[in-house]
Parts: structure tokens; C-alpha cells; sequence
């Protein structure tokens, strides 16, 4: 399950970033200054302490190796190991692979959403259906699609069945199909999500342009390519854009429960590499180096969202 | 025409509920058999029903124990970060104090760090203060990890409540405790709702973080516990599967009950 809840988009599309005026008072200003600040106190603490001290002392950590307790200063050759190690060099691209989920999943999701972007029979039913993936708990559908995608196990028998005998793989037991199988798993969660933004996205379009283009002659085709993605298109990119943060940073469920990172290390990602490093192999160095590198990918992601926020709010007007 | 598409429209979307839906009802289906009919049919719906599977998992699991877990850290953690995200929202919405703009761009900034790159530090800090091991763990990284989307949240909905409605207030006297309290508040149920939902969604979900804090069996939240037993039963596939249909069952009843506040939060804001 990805961290970004799912009601972020809609939220982070929508707002502009400027903030109301704060509202006038009679009251002097250094009264007014010290109930809001005493109001801010709680939820700064908590991000001093959760984000602000652990930004610090990951960093920290990075120039150390042994365990904790009897850490020794070794400068940067964490980060020297960490680019000559095939383990981590085949997370991060990994990572980049289930990078291609992205574009399926747009496509995919947007395809079905104009499709259903009309009132029939049912659309909220198919609507609701799809949307179920989204939130349920990673954990226990990862548990499922073990059994469903192991070697010689439910999806195999099926292809037996169905006299498909030579598609049938060890579907995560193979280094060559893995990725594959766990980019599919991480499709089936996204997809509804993606119908759900974009269908709210759609709904407010105006109608009155949609029938312009129809008295002025544009069929079906045109409607949707001409008229109905360009108006959705800044939602289109933050979806882009979240789904890339997702694939980078939140995919640590689907990886331990269906693979543990194997066989060997051939379906490791970046957070299983910090996992594995950080509490299994206890080498909190190269664990934190990773994951400063980590970090610093997500801040270019974290980068680019925020610009095409100020862009969209600017647009906005 | 217009028939053939509607009834091509109709088949896609069963397909693609049907994909939605089928690892569940694999799930359900296998929880309701017995581990020698599974191995025979694993694909074949259940015809000789048995609880068997269920009952075993509430006994001889810890299984009650981890879902109190799950549900106390849920409660404490998204009341807490909610609490404190309102009275943040509000004086960054209302009051007139420096940094206030600096505070919710942080939040925006903050949405999406990974959870794996602070995992690190925040685990050495629990050994240091002794917490780890204990629900108090979790609930304080959780607490953190949701007040930067719900302080963001709150700031976006009290943004849209009328000005004039605080300013009469105050210039009728009422303290800032009193507005919140009696205009605010009010005003702020369905979407209050809305974030508890989807925080606590998160929380009752993690497993990355609940892994690594909450190493005793006793001690474990209901998906740390599920992890750990797949290891253990991997072969009695009926019994894992009625565990993690246990788990997912209060979501789904959440889901079905409060789906109008999903779609509600989904869609804020999106119809201007």
C-alpha cells in the first residue's frame, strides 16, 4: 500500500497554493502571534522529530559503518561500496524497471475512464468494484498472489486448462519473469485508483464544450482526443507523477511477501535493500547511504510535483 | 450501434471487475476449504464449506491480540495526528503569524518522503528510549508520518470557509478557542471523516515499519503478524488465507458502509 493516501490528488490538484489573508482582529498582534503559535507547536514537534531528526542523522549514519554502538568514521566509502555492489546497482534499476507501470497504468486507467464517462447502468457499481484494490492491505493480497502466481500454482493451473500450456512460468521464481509478475500485482492495486481521479477529473469538464465540438461536427474520437484530455491534462501529470513516487518509494510489501527480494537478489528494490542492509545484515551505513540516495531521487520527484502545482495554481489564476 | 457498444462497454468492465475481485474471492474461497480439498481443487469453488480454517486462526493464532494492536496504534495515531493537524490548520489558515506559509509548504514537501529513508534513525532512537518492541513505537512514527497530508488537508478545506464568518466572531469577541471550537469544528465533520478514514487506512496497512519496531509475536500489529506467519504456514494454504481475509474484512466493511466518504474525499474540490 502506498503511503500517499488516496485522497491526495484530488486535493493536490485542486488547491491553489496562496493562502486567504489572516483575518483582522482587535486584538494586538503579539496576543494574536502567541495562540497560533502555540497551536503550530504540536505539529512542529512532531515533524522536528520524525522527519527533521531523521533527515540529520540518516545522513550521519551514511559516514559510518559498523554496528550501533561501535560505529567508526569511514568517510564516503559507503557510498563507493554502495555503486560497486551488484545487489544494489539491480534494486535501483529495479526500481526504474516498475518505472514502466507508470504509462500502463495511466493509459489503462484513462482508457476505462472515458469509456465509462457516462451515466449507464451500474458505472458506480464497476466504479467501486475496481476501486477496491487501491485500499486494501498489501499484506494480505500480496499473501494471495503467492499462492496465485507461485511456480506450478494457481495461475499455471488455470493455463494448463486452457491448453496454454507454453505461456506457464515460475512466475517468481524465474530472475528473467519476476519483475514482470510483481509490476502486474503493482498494475491490478494502481488501475482503480487511476479510474477513480480521472473519472472526478472528467465529471468536471463542462458539458456546455463537449457539445460545441458536437454540433460543430467532431465525432467520438475527436470529443476525447481534442477536447477531453487537454482539459484534464495538468491531472493527468500530477497522477504521473504520483504513481513515480509510488513505484520509486512504496513497494516494499509486494517485494517481501511475494519474493523477499529473490531469487538471489533478482527482484530487490531499493527499500528492500535498505531493509535488508539496515536490519537484517546490520550494516546501518551502507543502509543509510542508500537511502540518502533514496532520498534524493524522491526530492527531484518531490521537485517536479511542486513545480507543476505552482504551474497548474498560476493557470488557475 | 449504439446497442454493440454498450454491451462491448458492459463486458470490459465485468473483466475488469472480475480481475479486481478474483484474488479476494481466491482468498475466501480457500479460507472455506479444507487443506486436503484445496490441494485437490485449489481453482474449484468450495462445495464441502468449513469455518475449520477460521476458528483455527482465532484459537491457536494470536490473531485477536494483533488486531487489537492494529486497532489501538490506528486510533492513537490518527487521533492524535488529527488533533494536532486541525489546531496547526487553523492557525495557519487564521492566525496571523510569521511562517505560517512556510509551515504548509513544508507539509506539501513533506507528502511524499519515503518511509524507508527515516526507518533508520527512528529505530536506533526507539532502541535508545527503550520503546522499541512497544505499540508506542509505531504510533509515534505513524503519528509523524500523517500529520504533513492531513495538516495539508485541513489547510485546503478551512482555506474555503468564509472569512467574514471568523472575522464577525472575533470582532464580537469570541477567543480563538471558542471559534474553533463552536464555528470551525461543526463545519468540519464529513471531512474530518473523510481524512480519519483514509489515514487510519494507512496505519491498519503498514507493514514496512510495524516489521521492523514490533519484533515479539505479542507485541505485533495484525499485518507484522500475517508477514511473519506466512513464513510459518506457507504450506497450509486455507489457514493463511482465512488470517488475511480476518484482515481485510474491517476495511471491507468500512469500504462498503462509508463509500460515500471515499468518493467524497477522492473528489473534493475537483466540480469548480
Amino acid at each position: 500500500m502506498s503511503w500517499i493516501s488516496p485522497v491526495a490528488p484530488a486535493q493536490v490538484i485542486t488547491s491553489a497554493e496562496v493562502l486567504p489573508p489572516a483575518p483582522a482582529t482587535k486584538r494586538g498582534w503579539r496576543r494574536r502571534n502567541l495562540w497560533a503559535y502555540g497551536y503550530m507547536t504540536p505539529v512542529l514537534a512532531a515533524l522536528a522529530l520524525v522527519f527533521g531528526y531523521s533527515f540529520v542523522e540518516v545522513v550521519h549514519y551514511s559516514f559510518y559503518a559498523g554496528s550501533l554502538g561501535q560505529l567508526t568514521y569511514v568517510g564516503t566509502s559507503n557510498y563507493h561500496e554502495l555503486f560497486v555492489d551488484p545487489q544494489f546497482i539491480t534494486s535501483l534499476f529495479n526500481n526504474i524497471k516498475l518505472l514502466l507501470t507508470v504509462p500502463i497504468v495511466t493509459v489503462l486507467s484513462l482508457s476505462i475512464a472515458l469509456m465509462i464517462n457516462t451515466t449507464f447502468r451500474g458505472v458506480r457499481q464497476y466504479r467501486m468494484i475496481v476501486f477496491l484494490p487501491y485500499i486494501l492491505p498489501a499484506t494480505a493480497m500480496g499473501l494471495s498472489f503467492s499462492y496465485l502466481l507461485e511456480g506450478n500454482g494457481v495461475l499455471d493451473a488455470l493455463l494448463k486448462n486452457l491448453d496454454l500450456s507454453f505461456l506457464i512460468k515460475d512466475w517468481l521464481g524465474s530472475p528473467s519473469w519476476v519483475m514482470f509478475s510483481i509490476g502486474s500485482v503493482i498494475v491490478w492495486q494502481q488501475f482503480g485508483f487511476g479510474v477513480v481521479v480521472f473519472s472526478a477529473a472528467l465529471l468536471a469538464v463542462p458539458g456546455e464544450t463537449i457539445e460545441a465540438a458536437r454540433i460543430d461536427g467532431a465525432n467520438w474520437w475527436i470529443v476525447q482526443w481534442r477536447i477531453l484530455i487537454p482539459q484534464i491534462r495538468r491531472i493527468i501529470e500530477f497522477f504521473v507523477i504520483l504513481e513515480a513516487i509510488i513505484v520509486i518509494s512504496s513497494v516494499f510489501t509486494y517485494v517481501y511477501l511475494l519474493t523477499g527480494g529473490g531469487p538471489a537478489y533478482s527482484s530487490s528494490v531499493m527499500e528492500f535493500f535498505i531493509f535488508q542492509n539496515g536490519f537484517e545484515n546490520g550494516s546501518i551505513g551502507i543502509a543509510s547511504a542508500a537511502a540518502v540516495v533514496l532520498l534524493a531521487i524522491a526530492s527531484v520527484l518531490i521537485a517536479i510535483y511542486i513545480w507543476v502545482r505552482a504551474r497548474a495554481a498560476k493557470e488557475a489564476g | 450501434m449504439q446497442h454493440v457498444r454498450n454491451l462491448m462497454r458492459h463486458v470490459v468492465l465485468v473483466v475488469l471487475s472480475i480481475a479486481s475481485l478474483y484474488p479476494v474471492w481466491f482468498m475466501l474461497s480457500t479460507a472455506l476449504k479444507t487443506s486436503h480439498y484445496y490441494t485437490q481443487n485449489p481453482t474449484g469453488f468450495p462445495t464441502h464449506v468449513t469455518l475449520g480454517n477460521f476458528s483455527a486462526v482465532l484459537h491457536d493464532w494470536p490473531l485477536l491480540i494483533w488486531m487489537r494492536n492494529s486497532l489501538v496504534v490506528t486510533i492513537v495515531a490518527v487521533g492524535v495526528s488529527t488533533l494536532i493537524s486541525i489546531m496547526a490548520a487553523f492557525a495557519i489558515v487564521f492566525g496571523r503569524v510569521h511562517g505560517r506559509e512556510s509551515l504548509f509548504r513544508l507539509s506539501i514537501a513533506l507528502l511524499a518522503i519515503p518511509p524507508i529513508a527515516l526507518i533508520i534513525p527512528m529505530y536506533t532512537l526507539m532502541v535508545k528510549t527503550h520503546l522499541i518492541n512497544s505499540l508506542p513505537s509505531v504510533m509515534i512514527f505513524y503519528t509523524g508520518l500523517l500529520v504533513p497530508f492531513s495538516v495539508f488537508f485541513f489547510v485546503n478545506f478551512f482555506k474555503e470557509i468564509p472569512l467574514e464568518l471568523v472575522e464577525a466572531a472575533y470582532m464580537d469577541g469570541a477567543s480563538h478557542r471558542r471559534i474553533l471550537r463552536s464555528i470551525i469544528l461543526p463545519i468540519s465533520g464529513a471531512s474530518t471523516v473523510t481524512l480519519v478514514i483514509v489515514n487510519a487506512i494507512f496505519v491498519w496497512n503498514e507493514l514496512l515499519i510495524a516489521l521492523v519496531f514490533l519484533q515479539s509475536n505479542s507485541s505485533k500489529t495484525l499485518m507484522a503478524g500475517l508477514a511473519l506467519y506466512q513464513g510459518r504456514f506457507v504450506t497450509n494454504e486455507p489457514l493463511l488465507m482465512a488470517a488475511a481475509f480476518l484482515s481485510i474484512l474491517p476495511l471491507g466493511v468500512l469500504y462498503i458502509f462509508g463509500q460515500r466518504f471515499f468518493v467524497r474525499g477522492l473528489t473534493a474540490g475537483m466540480g469548480k
